[in-house]
């Protein structure tokens, strides 16, 4: 497997991370070696068997839908880049 | 002071021999003195340790003590300790203030355990080497020139220079075992479920697992009994009841089954790492254990599934990290994509970006299925190779690591080949079984570990067989010269 330069920055797009120029080269190279380390999963017909989707095949816990949680919002908002009047900024999404 | 393991020291706190507060400061002063050598510690919290001590001496002479009240120890920088700065080994975290504590360290607080630091570590715990921190390599005790191996590689070296008696670590392909071998002290990894996740920064969540690392299994013993347990905040920690650990670590082990994995005993071993494993079955032999060997077919595709897995569940879990709500922002961003892309691109690291990306891509539309989805098939014939094994033995024997102790440097530019030196770990994270490192000798004075693999909350077991070995050798006692 060998991804191109244009791959490359598609996968970085999605997942929303900025490269530079050039350290692309470098990404294709060492993105494309580990697909062709997983590539080996292939060698292996799956199609009867069931995906793993837990180690001890338990199934998910439910609990009360009671409120569990208390106010932290300042405690957690102080650790925030920007925040104003209880609200996280970011830049202007809407014109 | 600093070469009594934890069952010692508790019992010398206890007698009056000396103080939580003494050995607080004692242990302080050894990283104030050796970490500039080692970096090793990412955070030093002083005054935060002084108070515990104080807290500690005053259980003690009230009575109130348990078997940990007092121990001081160091937490991987990926526990969320309150107040303390938790980056795990990022830049993305340098300036995140943890605002609760995760359960772990609430547990070990709550037994009166003093914190002495934090530890350094690779970044978000993805690699195996601990070069991908933000802070800087650690460095081997053994050898400087080294690495201690990773993700808990702070935790290890500090544990192996007598830096603190005991660790936290977590490991979710080999992260407490693999540092654990390459500096000669003791490292188990838990059943998945079997120690809370809560406040642990997440990696990989279908596969992290903390646990103790420490120089004896008797001091992991101790250390797993106040880790372990249910906890309602984390949805797969398992309500199982926590046996006392250091109950069954003498149990004789005549009749013992141990089975040797044909697939870990093969090519990929150095000639010097299997006389040093056979010397360790030989001594396991002599105590009663009986020896088999076994197959586990799928061990070659172990280390491709986890390199879809892994990734896919990084980059779900790591899309948190966004610059708004905590962690880095870049400056002056046009607009929020470049906010997101470029708080992302400065703030991580290459080998957390690579396996971001990889998992991007596997989880991408048109791929789902040709990657996580075979990745967890092919997750299941690795299980039940393990679930096979099991009706035939009670434990799995193997090396930890493929060779001791590499340079720092050596694998730095090739992610493949620093991939492959968890071979033998990361299957028991797909099973999501317990396993643990022991040292067992020394190849050209670089500790060797021997890798134990036990059946589903079987920690006992492991423990007790580590323990025994213990009891007949000396491997776990060598301390690296230069820290002695």
């Amino acid at each position: 497997m060998s991804l191109s330069k244009t791959d490359v920055e598609k996968i970085a797009h999605l997942a929303r991370i900025s490269l530079s120029a050039d350290d692309i080269p470098r990404y294709a190279e060492n993105l494309s070696n580990i697909l062709d380390l997983v590539e080996e999963m292939n060698q292996v017909e799956t199609a009867h068997i069931t995906p793993m989707a837990h180690p001890l095949e338990a199934i998910a816990r439910l609990r009360d839908d009671t409120v569990t949680e208390t106010d932290q919002r300042v405690a957690f908002q102080n650790i925030a880049p920007q925040v104003e009047a209880g609200l996280y900024l970011v830049p202007k999404v809407i014109e | 002071m600093h070469n009594k393991t934890l069952a010692e020291l508790s019992q010398a706190l206890r007698n009056g021999e000396c103080s939580s507060l003494e050995l607080t400061q004692h242990f302080l002063t050894r990283i104030q003195q050796h970490n500039p050598t080692l970096n090793c510690c990412v955070s030093i919290t002083e005054e935060q340790a002084l108070e515990q001590a104080k807290a500690a001496d005053q259980r003690i002479q009230a009575g109130t003590a348990e078997a940990l009240t007092g121990i001081p120890l160091i937490h991987k920088d990926i526990f969320c300790t309150q107040g303390i700065k938790t980056s795990c080994g990022s830049k993305m975290l340098d300036n995140f203030i943890a605002p609760y504590n995760a359960t772990v360290v609430e547990k070990l607080n709550a037994a009166g355990m003093v914190t002495l630091g934090k530890a350094n570590m690779d970044e978000f715990a993805m690699g195996s080497s601990n070069e991908t921190s933000y802070y800087g390599p650690v460095k081997n005790p053994w050898d400087t020139d080294r690495v201690p191996g990773g993700s808990s590689g702070g935790s290890a070296a500090a544990v192996a220079a007598r830096l603190a008696p005991v660790a936290t670590g977590t490991d979710t392909g080999g992260s407490i075992r693999q540092p654990a071998a390459l500096c000669g002290i003791t490292g188990l990894k838990p059943t998945y479920g079997r120690v809370s996740r809560y406040g642990m920064i997440a990696f990989a969540s279908s596969l992290d697992q903390g646990g103790p690392m420490t120089r004896t299994a008797e001091d992991a013993a101790l250390l797993l009994n106040s880790m372990a347990g249910f906890d309602p905040r984390d949805s797969t920690c398992m309500d199982q009841a926590v046996p006392d650990y250091t109950a069954s670590l003498n149990k004789d082990l005549s009749g013992l089954k141990i089975g040797l994995p044909k697939e870990y005993f093969s090519h990929g071993l150095s000639a010097e790492m299997g006389a040093a494993l056979e010397t360790a079955i030989d001594e396991l032999k002599k105590q009663g254990a009986e020896v088999k060997d076994i197959s586990l077919p799928n061990t070659h595709l172990a280390v491709p599934a986890y390199y879809v897995v892994a990734p896919a569940e990084c980059s779900s879990n790591l899309s948190r990290f966004d610059g708004v709500r905590f962690g880095y922002r870049c400056e002056a961003p046009t607009d929020l994509e470049d906010l997101y892309k470029r708080s992302r691109g400065e703030g991580f690291g290459a080998e957390v970006k690579r396996r971001i990306m990889i998992g991007a891509y596997a989880l991408s539309a048109g791929y789902y299925d040709a990657y996580y989805l075979k990745a967890q098939q092919l997750r299941h014939l690795i299980s039940d190779d393990f679930k096979q094994a099991f009706t035939e033995v009670d434990v799995i024997l193997g090396p930890t690591s493929p060779t001791p102790a590499f340079n720092i440097g050596e694998k730095a530019d090739d992610p493949v080949t620093m991939y492959l030196s968890d071979i033998y770990t990361i299957a028991v994270n797909l099973a999501g079984l317990p396993g643990m490192s022991i040292p067992a000798g020394q190849i050209n004075g670089l500790p060797v570990g021997l890798q134990l693999i036990g059946n589903y909350f079987d920690e006992s077991r492991l423990l007790n067989i580590a323990h025994r070995y213990q009891q007949a050798t000396t491997w776990h006692q060598q301390t690296p010269p230069a820290f002695a």
